[in-house]
């Protein structure tokens, strides 16, 4: 392979790579604080790209309108799925809460296809994202430097905003003893809802640089990408953001790089990763920066 | 109730169940004999799910992919050779699949023997995990087989998938299966090691504790639930003569987890009146899909609606119904006989 093929195949990696760790940091929070693998997040992820759609489409909004009311909806959206399908089972055995979460999913992808329609819709393309820049042999989209470096400023914001703020010390209490933390007077449903609310946001930052990426809208384009985040966030140790972030960045290089070098491998594609989910649950099932936790297992 | 009673009763209610069978292959419509042929199918698939995730606690996600093993080893097995030539048309199939002939009842237990096989192979990686963990490796192992079946085109013809399964499933058929699967497995809960099962679902550290060998017996209920799953794969993919890997997906599982759902988390009696509701409605919620006519108006079908209808059923039940529809209730000729008594008015006698 030649070294402006592995440049371009190293960029490609790096933009699935981010939007993977993007959609796994919702897993990873409403995973280390409520131990609930929320199946409905992809969806969530999908809804966002709609939600710019018809925006741009049918509101002739500006882009940078429609992409922070989009984020603005899909984090809403993601606080009224915990407030209706997750609190009222609170109680309940975990698995409750599964069942609840899958159904969710499958109520959010058929509602779209019901009011959508299953035919794709094409993303509106940004041009200036889009117009390949050369740089010698190599050919690069602009978004393959912006969606990364977008990503990593979200991360990093969120990161301050879960060490250096009173709401983020509050979630990092509420994933080491959620009783304790209430018995402190924290509000701890408002803080789950925040943690909702911020996970969907970043979904659907990740949904809408996915839309711009490969630029079709379906209801189940979310199930994948969904699935796969999540194997990145076991992968970088759940509960943790920067692990989810490596594993997503982990995950992404892993099946670029498979293909790229074993092209005859690329129908497997869809494998790679619940095969990589196994063996890290066989050999660490705490995931790279995971911390060992008896019930988490 | 003396026990012979019981057996007298439960003689008379199987062939009571036969006559009924008997009437309906030759007096239903072709429409109504499929859709009981899919509950005496879906019930397999309910009971086999009950005993791993209702009865043992384990959370799988994964019936989906011993269905496809055991619809695709009873196809290959059934497939007349000549035809099997023929319609590998991507790449022919390789020795010894393209010879491999069985009557059908054995091919139907090879389907479920092969998908044991394999829920045994991955069970040792995954049972050491718990809840929902298991839940997505199961998952996980599931959408593997798919990609694999999608793959190996020498063996399964790939995405194309095999048509003209000959249609042997008929009533019969189903409903023997159907029977022995409830039969084993009643059999196996009503025995120590159904005991072992419940008991490690209720506490598993508890029942370490207690000495019972907790892996071995998850590993056991997990590779008899993948047997019958690979059963009900079988007859499926003869109920319906076509099968391709696309089929296998994580929708079909979902549909089974709704039917033990619905029916209620361990109970057998859940999951065959479970079976009977979501087939009848999956069928009838059909209408929904398609074209209808009503007078003057036409009203034009939405895809989707039928499971946007099922996804809000198992949310309401999951959230307000835990227990199911029926609430753990389990039928027994002892409680049909106190009802009786109630109904006249006598003393109820224990």
């Amino acid at each position: 392979m030649s070294f402006d093929m592995l440049i371009q195949h190293i960029f490609n990696a790096l933009t699935l790579g981010s939007l993977y760790g993007l959609i796994a940091i919702g897993y990873t929070m409403v995973y280390g604080i409520l131990r609930l693998i929320n199946f409905a997040h992809g969806d969530i992820f999908m809804i966002s790209a709609y939600f710019v759609f018809f925006l741009i489409t049918l509101l002739k909004l500006p882009w940078i309108v429609a992409v922070i009311l989009a984020i603005a909806a899909t984090a809403f959206l993601g606080v009224l799925v915990d407030r209706i399908a997750y609190r009222p089972l609170r109680e309940a055995p975990r698995i409750s809460a599964l069942i609840s979460a899958i159904g969710v999913s499958f109520f959010i992808e058929n509602i779209c296809l019901v009011l959508f329609s299953g035919v794709p819709k094409p993303m509106p393309r940004l041009n200036m994202l889009v117009t390949v820049i050369q740089f010698g042999n190599i050919r690069i989209l602009p978004l393959a430097i912006f969606v990364p470096i977008i990503s990593f400023l979200l991360v990093a914001a969120l990161l301050w905003m879960l060490y250096k703020t009173p709401p983020g010390l509050a979630m990092r209490a509420i994933s080491e003893d959620i009783e304790a933390t209430r018995l402190m007077g924290v509000k701890v449903d408002r803080i789950i809802a925040l943690t909702f609310g911020l996970g969907s946001a970043l979904a659907a930052a990740a949904g809408i640089m996915w839309a711009l990426r490969y630029p079709q809208i379906h209801p189940f384009m979310g199930v994948f990408p969904g699935f796969k985040a999540f194997i990145a966030a076991v992968l970088g140790g759940i509960g943790s953001v920067q692990g989810a972030m490596i594993g997503g960045l982990l995950l992404g290089f892993i099946e670029i790089m498979i293909i790229a070098f074993f092209p005859e491998l690329s129908g497997y594609r869809d494998a790679f990763a619940f095969v990589l989910l196994i063996m890290i649950l066989f050999v660490k099932p705490t995931g790279l920066l995971g911390e060992k936790l008896e019930d988490k297992i | 109730m003396q026990k012979k009673t019981k057996v007298i009763l439960n003689l008379l209610l199987t062939l009571m169940l036969a006559l009924f069978l008997r009437w309906a292959q030759g007096n239903l419509d072709g429409y109504k004999i499929q859709i009981l042929n899919l509950i005496a199918v879906n019930a397999i698939l309910a009971l086999s799910l009950n005993l791993i995730y209702g009865f043992t606690g384990m959370f799988s996600l994964g019936h989906a992919g011993f269905m496809a093993i055991g619809a695709y080893v009873s196809a290959i097995l059934i497939i007349p050779t000549a035809q099997k030539e023929i319609m590998y048309i991507l790449e022919p199939i390789i020795w010894p699949f393209s010879v491999l002939q069985a009557p059908f009842f054995v091919s139907v237990l090879a389907g479920g023997l092969v998908a044991a096989l394999f829920g045994l192979l991955i069970a040792l990686p995954v049972l050491r995990l718990g809840g929902d963990y298991l839940g997505i490796a199961t998952l996980g192992f599931a959408e593997i087989i798919r990609v694999i079946f999608t793959n190996i085109t020498s063996v399964t013809n790939g995405a194309l998938g095999l048509k003209g399964i000959p249609p042997y499933a008929n009533l019969g058929w189903n409903y023997l299966w159907c029977g022995m699967t409830y039969f084993i497995i009643t059999k196996i809960l009503s025995s120590n090691f159904g005991n072992c099962l419940k008991a490690i679902r209720d506490d598993e550290v508890a029942a370490k504790a207690m000495g019972i060998n907790t892996f071995k017996c998850r590993a056991i209920s997990f590779a008899v639930g993948a047997f019958f799953a690979g059963v009900g794969g079988a007859l499926m993919g003869s109920l319906i003569t076509t099968i391709d890997p696309k089929m296998f997906n994580f929708q079909l599982t979902f549909n089974i987890l709704m039917i033990v759902v619905v029916g209620g988390l361990g109970s057998i009696t859940g999951s065959m009146v479970g079976a009977v509701v979501i087939t009848v409605l999956l069928e009838w919620l059909r209408f929904l899909e398609g074209t209808m006519e009503i007078g003057s108006f036409v009203f034009v079908g939405i895809p989707g609606m039928r499971m946007v209808i099922f996804s809000l059923v198992l949310l309401l039940i999951i959230i307000y119904r835990r227990e199911g529809i029926i609430g753990g209730y389990e039928f027994s000729w002892d409680s049909v006989a106190r009802l009786f008594q109630k109904l006249k008015g006598g003393r109820v006698n224990e």
